[in-house]
């Protein structure tokens, strides 16, 4: 053992376990920001122990080097440039992006080994058999992880559709199909080493990740986000089987324990299991007829009824959704509160788990706008407290105050836990029309008796609070 | 990269990474899952030290193709390293700067 050797060791021990703290630290919001700059110097710390074991072995090239720069400094740029660019609200799409990128890196690595056996692997400690299946897992998870991502980021987006043809039975059969192709391209590449089925293997897998991905509606997108992002460090770490490298293994490992668990809270917090997420289709597809029939008995209401009605209020509480968000209207949601609060009226806000579009988000997007951690509140804290509150604001939320979800068995959303605003004195429902929601399907809240609806964009409904508010004297007592 | 990493070495490691990842993971507020998300994805661009291997290896063996392929799923995994722990952070900037500017209300 040289010294390199020792010094290399030493660094990777060191970088496993800045890891192994990063990630337990980003459990807490006190340690969260830190955690993430450990982790960050961690992953610099490995890379610095593969460059000391080259330099100290059998060096490294001037062309390589090239390369390496190259590499780093595009992939690098665009990555900060586009970490700085994206709005809050795009947040889940960004994820995707990213971690789409990463399944196309272990992608292109285990290709690079294929096409040259040389040039990873070291053959004699994994066998070639050995060698032969982590190209399979890597190629093959890396091209779903890349084509699901750039689907679900599509989708997200809004670029993207669900086609008819894949809300048929019909996608099963090509799914199938495609997955068959894809083992039997593994086997031969595995069997014979031969380029076709390399190849056949990469199409095969990339149309597979965007067969699996194109039919799964829009509001489960976050649970597939997830599932991928988990996909990514299974690729990864099979990538490091191909390259022998411990600390790749180690690392995403933990990466793919870590989404699973964030997969399965997300399907928790949703009702839905995962199978039924991944092979059920887009939700409001199934959606019995009653579910979408007109709505009746709806009244509405200008902001300045609304105005009125909060001035005498108590305890207001805000329901805060995708919607919200989308308008940018966290900042004036935030001097709306701030007016009642001066007045004396107690605010808090519902936050249900998969309010936005990852469960987090909304926390995150209200963040941005200063609120005060301790208003938001969550689903379980809030629910009993909906019959002591006077005046409940659902802000672009939809699915998640819907009552169907506990009184409608024949409801897609029946079992979903959703928060019980309807128990408060007033509901008002900020929402730009009747349309539905995520999930596609109608929501009984917008015929009860004491909702009002408050049609119009979020921002401008919530300006034009705030306007008749003050108009009104409200919170002139300390702010204004 | 290790010469000495056998197919058992490797299936242990992978397996106490495994159980070490949902140990560390099982407690979450629902607060930071989105941030968790991405810092966790950005930890999965560790392939940057596979792509890293990969071009130095094409490199002393003088082989052109293999290194820019190297070269472009470098750019990929630093896309997702340097993109997403900087996402992670602007995130949570946004969770710590609150506390001081409460105060200075107060």
């Amino acid at each position: 053992m040289t010294a390199a050797v020792v010094i290399k060791y030493a660094i990777e021990l060191v970088a496993v376990l800045l890891l192994a703290l990063g990630i337990k630290g980003l459990s807490k919001v006190r340690s969260a920001r830190a955690a993430n700059q450990i982790a960050a110097v961690a992953l610099a710390l490995a890379v610095l122990g593969v460059l000391i074991n080259f330099l100290s072995t059998s060096g490294i090239d001037s062309s390589a080097w090239l390369w390496i720069i190259g590499g780093t400094v595009v992939g690098g740029l665009l990555g900060a440039i586009t970490s700085q660019r994206v709005p809050m609200t795009a947040m889940p799409e960004t994820v995707a992006l990213f971690n789409g990128c990463g399944g196309m890196s272990s992608l292109l690595v285990a290709l690079g080994v294929a096409l040259d056996p040389l040039a990873g692997s070291d053959g004699e400690g994994t066998g070639a058999l050995v060698a032969g299946i982590s190209i399979v897992v890597s190629v093959f998870v890396g091209a779903i992880t890349f084509s699901g991502s750039v689907v679900a980021m599509g989708k997200l987006q809004g670029w993207l559709d669900t086609p008819a043809w894949m809300q048929s039975k019909l996608r099963h059969v090509i799914n199938i199909g495609l997955a068959a192709v894809s083992l039997v391209a593994a086997i031969a590449l595995i069997a014979s080493g031969g380029d076709q089925g390399l190849w056949l293997l990469v199409i095969g897998s990339s149309l597979l990740g965007i067969g699996v991905t194109l039919s799964i509606g829009g509001a489960d997108m976050p649970v597939v986000i997830s599932l991928l992002n988990s996909y990514s460090g299974v690729a990864a770490a099979a990538a490091g089987f191909v390259v022998g490298s411990q600390m790749l293994i180690v690392a995403d490992a933990m990466v793919g324990a870590a989404g699973l668990i964030l997969t399965q809270v997300m399907c928790n917090a949703m009702n839905r299991s995962l199978v039924n997420v991944l092979f059920g289709g887009a939700l409001g597809a199934s959606a019995s007829a009653a579910d979408q029939g007109e709505y009746q008995g709806i009244t509405s209401c200008s902001a300045e009824e609304c105005a009125l009605t909060l001035e005498t209020a108590q305890r207001v509480v805000f329901v805060p959704g995708y919607g919200l968000a989308v308008a940018q209207a966290q900042h004036i949601l935030r001097e709306v509160a701030e007016l009642l609060e001066a007045q004396g009226i107690d605010v808090a806000y519902a936050i249900h788990p998969v309010a936005g579009r990852m469960p987090g988000h909304m926390n995150v997007l209200l963040a941005e706008a200063d609120v005060p951690y301790e208003q938001l509140i969550e689903m379980e804290t809030i629910n009993p407290e909906f019959p002591r509150t006077d005046v409940v604001i659902v802000l672009g939320a939809n699915d998640v105050v819907n009552p169907q979800a506990r009184n409608d068995s024949s409801s897609p959303l029946y079992g979903m836990p959703v928060l019980n605003v309807e128990e408060a004195t007033t509901v008002f429902v900020v929402k730009r029309g009747l349309s539905a929601g995520y999930a596609g399907i109608k929501n009984s809240l917008f015929e009860r008796p004491n909702t009002s609806m408050v049609f119009g964009d979020a921002k401008k409904v919530l300006s034009g609070l705030a306007q008749e508010l003050r108009e009104l004297g409200v919170g002139k007592a300390k702010v204004g | 990269m290790n010469d000495a990493l056998s197919l058992n070495d490797a299936l242990w490691v992978l397996l106490l990474g495994s159980l070490l990842g949902l140990e560390l993971i099982g407690k979450v507020p629902p607060t930071l899952h989105t941030p968790l998300m991405s810092g966790a994805n950005a930890i999965s661009g560790i392939t940057v030290l596979a792509a890293l291997t990969l071009i130095i290896k094409a490199g002393s063996s003088g082989n052109g193709g293999l290194m820019a392929l190297g070269a472009v799923s470098l750019g990929f995994a630093l896309f997702n390293v340097i993109g997403g722990f900087l996402v992670t952070d602007r995130m949570l900037a946004m969770f710590s700067r609150k506390p001081a500017r409460q105060k200075e209300k107060r």
